[in-house]
Formats: C-alpha cells, sequence, structure tokens
C-alpha cells in the first residue's frame, strides 16, 4: 500500500514543501490541505509542517489550532491515524489539545538554528517502531525561537510514567546535559506523544534530514517509520 | 446592549521562570536602576465588548480569554471591564 500524506498549509508554514519533498522522497504519496479544508478523504498520515503560522500573532500556533482543518485533524487524531506537527505544527498541536504542554520562549531568548542531538525514548509510537532502538542518538537540526517545553510537574510525571516522551535532547554520547539542551525544555523534551501514542509533537526538524544533499539522513528513520508503521504484517 | 472596554492583562505563571524578565532585571543596574528585582513581562489586551449586562459581558470575554487570549498551560489573566 502506498500511504498518502497530507501536509497542512497554514497562511505562514514554509516548512510544508520540505515535508512533501521528503515524503515523496520516501515514495509516499503527498497533497497539500490547506487550513480552509476540512475533507481529510484518503489521506493516511497528517502533517502539520514548520514555519509561523498567521505569524506567530498573539502566541504560535495560538490562532492556526482554531482554523478550520483542525477539527478535522482532531477527528483524524481520535480515529488512531498518525500526526507529527514539527516546529510551528508542534506548537499548534499543544494550543489545539491534542498535546499536553505548551512551548515558551527559548531560554536562552535567541532563535536557535543548528544541528543537534535527540536521544530515542520509546520504540513505541508509529513515529519510532520502525529501525531504531532505544537510546539511539539521531542527528536532526532545530530552527525556533519557541521550543521551551513546559508542562507543570503532575504532566511530566505522567508523560514519564507512561512513556510518552518521544526524544529528548541530549549529547553525543546520549547524556542529557545542560549544555546540550538548546531551549531549555523540561526534562530535556524534544517530542512528545499524545495517550494514545498516534500523535507526535517534535521542535527538530526530521524533514530536513532526509536527503543527503543537504545534511544528514536520520531524519529518514522518523518520517519512513510513519509509513512502515501503516504496513499491514506480513502473512 | 451595553457597551463595555475591556482589559485584559496577561502574565506568565508565578512559578513559571521568565526569560523576559530576567533579562530586563539584569539589564537595569548596567543602565543606572538599582534596587529593581521581580522583574516580569506580560501583556495588555484590549477589546470592546457588547452585551446585555456587565455579567455577560464578563463571562464572554473571560471565556475568550481561557480559550484562546491566554494559555492557561502557561499564563494567567486578570480581566477589568469599564462601561463605555
Amino acid at each position: 500500500m502506498k500511504p498518502t500524506v497530507g501536509v497542512v498549509v497554514f497562511p505562514g508554514s514554509n516548512c510544508d514543501r520540505d515535508a512533501n519533498y521528503s515524503f515523496d522522497y520516501l515514495g509516499a504519496g503527498t497533497r497539500f490541505i490547506w487550513h480552509l479544508e476540512t475533507d481529510l478523504e484518503g489521506i493516511d498520515i497528517i502533517v502539520l509542517p514548520g514555519g509561523f503560522a498567521y505569524g506567530d500573532y498573539l502566541r504560535t500556533g495560538a490562532m492556526a489550532a482554531y482554523s478550520p482543518v483542525m477539527n478535522s485533524v482532531k477527528e483524524f487524531a481520535a480515529s488512531g491515524k498518525p500526526v507529527i506537527g514539527i516546529c510551528n505544527g508542534f506548537q499548534v498541536l499543544c494550543e489545539a489539545g491534542l498535546l499536553p504542554g505548551a512551548l515558551r520562549r527559548n531560554s536562552g531568548l535567541k532563535f536557535r538554528c543548528m544541528p543537534v542531538k535527540i536521544r530515542v525514548e520509546t520504540l513505541d509510537s508509529p513515529f519510532t517502531m520502525g529501525g531504531m532502538w532505544p537510546g539511539q542518538v539521531l542527528n536532526v537540526p532545530i530552527a525556533h525561537f519557541d521550543g521551551s517545553y513546559y508542562a507543570d510537574d503532575e504532566t511530566l510525571e505522567e508523560l514519564i510514567a507512561s512513556r510518552r516522551i518521544a526524544f529528548r535532547y541530549c549529547d553525543a554520547g546520549g547524556e542529557l546535559t545542560d549544555e546540550a539542551n538548546p531551549n531549555g525544555s523540561r526534562q530535556h523534551i524534544a517530542g512528545v506523544l499524545n495517550e494514545q501514542r498516534n500523535v507526535l509533537g517534535m521542535m527538530p526538524h526530521p524533514e530536513r534530514a532526509v536527503d543527503p544533499a543537504v545534511g544528514g539522513t536520520d531524519g529518514r528513520l522518523i518520517l519512513a517509520s510513519i509509513l512502515y508503521s501503516l504496513q499491514p504484517a506480513e502473512s | 446592549m451595553t457597551r463595555f472596554a475591556a482589559q485584559i492583562n496577561v502574565m506568565p505563571r508565578a512559578e513559571i521562570s521568565d526569560p523576559q524578565g530576567q533579562t530586563v532585571e539584569r539589564t537595569l543596574p548596567s543602565i543606572g536602576f538599582a534596587g529593581i528585582s521581580g522583574v516580569r513581562v506580560g501583556k495588555r489586551i484590549t477589546l470592546i465588548v457588547d452585551a446585555a449586562d456587565e455579567e455577560s459581558a464578563r463571562s464572554i470575554v473571560a471565556s475568550a480569554s481561557e480559550k484562546i487570549l491566554a494559555n492557561p498551560v502557561i499564563e494567567d489573566y486578570e480581566l477589568e471591564l469599564t462601561p463605555l
């Protein structure tokens, strides 16, 4: 089965084409979905891409969370199909209540655009089940001003207990050092899952680490894992 | 219908560190302002609302504040209404 990836486009999205290119590169079908569309028929995976939806006015993701497509995305997520929000997409998912917590201004008050290392924390999700091992360190770039993950203590305990932290910022050896945390995220969180484990939000950009021509291919593991997760088991 | 001016003051929640406030606080002494602490940076939203009475105006603005104007995960808000 060749899955079809729907890449949502908000006014101000700017990583939509990269996301589209990446899934096309990996052999999936792709379709752009304008934020006013509500019909997700035939879509197997939803991507909320990076960028500055609605100019990041009020708060990052705040306005996009209420755009017409998001009601359909909520239904899509409730049906168990995979949804990945990358960077601004992660912010939108938090604002829409599809993921717990919020993304705050980076602790250093700087826009950070750089390669970082993230550690795979769980294999129990469509995004991490194919071709990774727990503790594996991936090289994936970040590019954000508001990526400092915040959730209260109770929520963090719940995320840890239910193994819903998907990725943590780490150093090259996989250690969670302060220096390796680029934005002051609590618990070094780079990506989290919803309770049903089919919605992932992550600040790093896997779609910028797919084509070796533009630096690194570790992002492929995450995107290809989603495609792999949709394949029926061989009998 | 009565018209009200609403002012919504949105602040980072008390238990959450505020890097903007901290940076402003660190800068103040270097430009000659001594004795200042506890700097926090928030935002103020003003709007006009038409409603049957003050109670319903307050309810509308409070609901909007909780739903979108502030993010209760990281922000608190205070609301002031003035009849116009």
